[in-house]
């Protein structure tokens, strides 16, 4: 992923961080993201972000285990060895169904998350750049990338203009990359990291 | 402020003058710091207990069933009760992450991570039982279905053991990914803020890489949301099918259709008087008194007694429909429980059961710590000796009188029991000690709209009329 310059500004109030939203939607920068310490509601849409696809996903992997589930009893009980209790079925759907309601339940728990892992890129040992150590504690972090022809001056006047607490410029990696948290990524390493300015 | 709103008639839900900082470092605490002296001795017992545990186990396995007190008679015996005992407890606390989300339950913040962590290892222990008790445990994995040169031979999938494999093992799983995805972005919080290198890259391995950005969060919510919705019927689902293992049998005592809510609302029972028994020391020993305050300890009091309640009914109408079914067999088994050689079970059970809880009638009782703390394990207590009864006290007499039996543990059922115990809290002391016990972001998320500081400062919009309320709170803020 690509190097790149931000501008980070740290909120610690709610409504702050809309109004800021609301501002740089008008305003044309680029807004990278904005890291939150828990879930508040209504910034996603406030960004302008869709809609999740994960309950669909959820649905079709419940779809997936209920067929799976009942097929494959049928498959044993009707093809593989039928059994004769005393000329009953040999596909009883009632006796089937707390297995079938069990094994969509799993399948679609364990597709959601592996999905849900998958959309956000968790895994051991991924790495992401943290803009501010803070941000997971008690800091509303939003990050403007400084796109081409930008004068980062220009953006830590605007985040000034909105009272934010801790105004900083950094370069890093734009997504994620393997790596631990113990150790420097690459490019923090390379010449030119110094210039990250930390008011 | 928050845009969120709350009335100030409710109860706060974190006590004291709190910030996001201030919650961070408040259950952090206890990770980065020493544990003390207690936390040893606690671990140090529970690890021998778990070591006599296994010595009980490979006796067992060494020497055959034959060495634990069941007998031709009395074939399910205290395995089974631990089982069901154990698969019990572990529902509290997917019911509190699961079905108290679905009912947007405030209170639920405080408390759910150590109970689904509780649950997670009540159902390991629970599921020790089932698999020693197969006596030839390297033959136990013909439980799955999987194509095989045995014939093939498969399980039966009409037979409610099988259901109970496939439920307890989904419930486990799906509890948890439930458990571990609410915990990812709290190990994160430790990760950017650890001081020495070790401590970043355990749990810079274990947060997954998570970020908390507005995509991930609300991706987070959504599958809470969904895996909640997946869970409530789960979590009602598997104490049913383990009630089936019985109901479904043609013995008197068990031959009954009132099992499945019967042993659900006896889990939940169960499960929260654990949750009491281990909260009410833990609030204690890692000074969390503001975040399990008495008002959750008072909410769950309350779920103990709804439950308990409709335990009694349950109890009260097996009697019932034992007298008034003219059943002979149904009648006997009823009329032994109250009068034959295990009285003292039954009436243990009753005791613990559906008269001690009555107490908790009173306000005052219910919000008494050390009175809550008593009665949790008196109704822990009651809880197994309900399995016991059930279990034991529908075997030992049977159809013939002949074969009429009794049942004593042996030291390798003692054994095993403890050994589960050593397992359980082993396990609780390692997630106390390694694991924010509340879930950090959660509490961050309900801080500004019932915490008590912010309640304070709320007071005066309750005057305003409904307009004005709307109008200057939910939309001038942004």
């Amino acid at each position: 992923m690509p190097v790149k310059n931000f501008v980070v500004g740290c909120f610690t109030e709610e409504p702050a961080i809309f109004k800021a939203v609301k501002k740089v939607r008008a305003s044309g920068h680029k807004l990278h993201n904005i890291y939150t310490p828990y879930p508040v509601h209504g910034l996603d849409e406030a960004m302008g972000l869709r809609q999740t696809s994960l309950h669909t996903a959820g649905f079709f992997y419940g779809l997936f285990g209920v067929i799976a589930a009942l097929s494959g009893m049928a498959f044993v009980t009707v093809h593989s060895w039928p059994l004769n209790f005393d000329g009953k079925p040999h596909f009883p759907l009632p006796s089937f169904i707390p297995i079938t309601f069990e094994f969509t339940v799993l399948v679609s728990s364990v597709g959601m998350v592996l999905t849900f892992c998958w959309l956000n890129q968790l895994m051991p040992f991924v790495k992401k750049h943290v803009f501010h150590p803070r941000q997971t504690d008690d800091l509303i972090v939003m990050v403007l990338e400084v796109s081409e022809g930008t004068n980062p001056e220009e953006l830590k006047t605007w985040f000034k203009d909105l009272n934010a607490i801790e105004i900083s410029e950094q370069r890093a990696e734009e997504g994620w990359w393997f790596g631990n948290y113990a150790k420097p990524a690459h490019y923090e390493k390379q010449p030119g990291a110094e210039e990250v300015i930390v008011p | 402020m928050s845009l969120k709103y709350e009335s100030t008639v409710r109860e706060p839900l974190i006590n004291g003058t709190k910030d996001f900082h201030q919650v961070t470092e408040d259950i952090v605490r206890p990770i980065e710091g020493k544990p003390g002296t207690l936390w040893y001795i606690g671990l140090y017992i529970s690890v021998v207990m778990l070591l006599f545990g296994v010595f009980s186990v490979t006796w067992e396995v060494y020497y055959g069933i034959g060495v634990w007190g069941v007998n031709k008679t009395v074939d399910w015996a205290w395995a089974i009760t631990n089982f069901v005992w154990w698969v019990g407890i572990g529902h509290a606390g997917t019911l509190i992450s699961a079905i108290l989300l679905l009912f947007r339950q405030g209170w639920r913040t405080g408390v759910n991570r150590a109970a689904e962590a509780m649950t997670i290892f009540a159902v390991m222990c629970a599921g020790q039982f089932p698999i020693w008790h197969v006596g030839r445990v390297w033959d136990v994995f013909f439980i799955f279905p999987y194509p095989n040169s045995r014939g093939p031979v498969w399980p039966n999938f009409n037979s409610p053991l099988l259901w109970d494999v496939f439920a307890v093992s989904t419930y486990f799983t799906v509890s948890v990914l439930f458990w571990y995805s609410g915990l990812i972005p709290d190990l994160a919080t430790i990760r950017d803020r650890a001081k020495t290198k070790l401590r970043k890259f355990l749990y810079g391995y274990f947060a997954v890489g998570w970020t908390g950005s507005v995509k991930n969060w609300q991706r987070m919510e959504a599958l809470f949301i969904v895996l909640a919705a997946l869970a409530t019927p789960l979590v009602l689902s598997v104490h049913s099918v383990v009630s089936m293992d019985f109901a479904t049998s043609v013995i008197p005592g068990w031959h009954t259709t009132i099992f499945p809510p019967y042993f659900v609302a006896g889990a939940i029972f169960s499960g929260f008087a654990m949750v009491q028994t281990l909260l009410i020391v833990t609030r204690k020993i890692l000074h969390l008194e503001e975040y399990i305050t008495l008002g959750h300890i008072e909410a769950m009091n309350k779920v103990i007694m709804l439950t308990g309640g409709i335990v009694a009914v349950a109890y009260c109408s097996e009697f019932f429909v034992a007298w008034y079914s003219g059943d002979f067999g149904e009648g006997g088994a009823f009329w032994w429980r109250v009068n034959g050689p295990y009285w003292w079970a039954w009436w243990c059970l009753i005791t613990c059961n559906v008269i001690c809880p009555q107490m908790f009638w009173f306000k005052k009782l219910r919000r008494n710590i050390a009175f809550t703390f008593f009665m949790s394990i008196i109704i822990n207590i009651g809880m197994w000796f309900e399995r016991f009864v059930i279990i034991v006290l529908s075997l030992y007499h049977d159809w013939l009188p002949s074969s009429w039996s009794y049942f004593s543990p042996k030291w390798p059922d003692i054994g095993f029991y403890v050994g589960t115990f050593g397992l359980f809290f082993t396990c609780y002391f390692l997630f106390a000690k390694y694991l924010p016990v509340i879930a950090i972001h959660e509490i961050k998320a309900v801080l500004k709209t019932s915490g008590e500081s912010y309640k304070a400062k709320m007071g005066p919009i309750e005057t305003e009329s409904t307009e004005e309320f709307v109008k200057e709170v939910a939309h001038t803020a942004h």
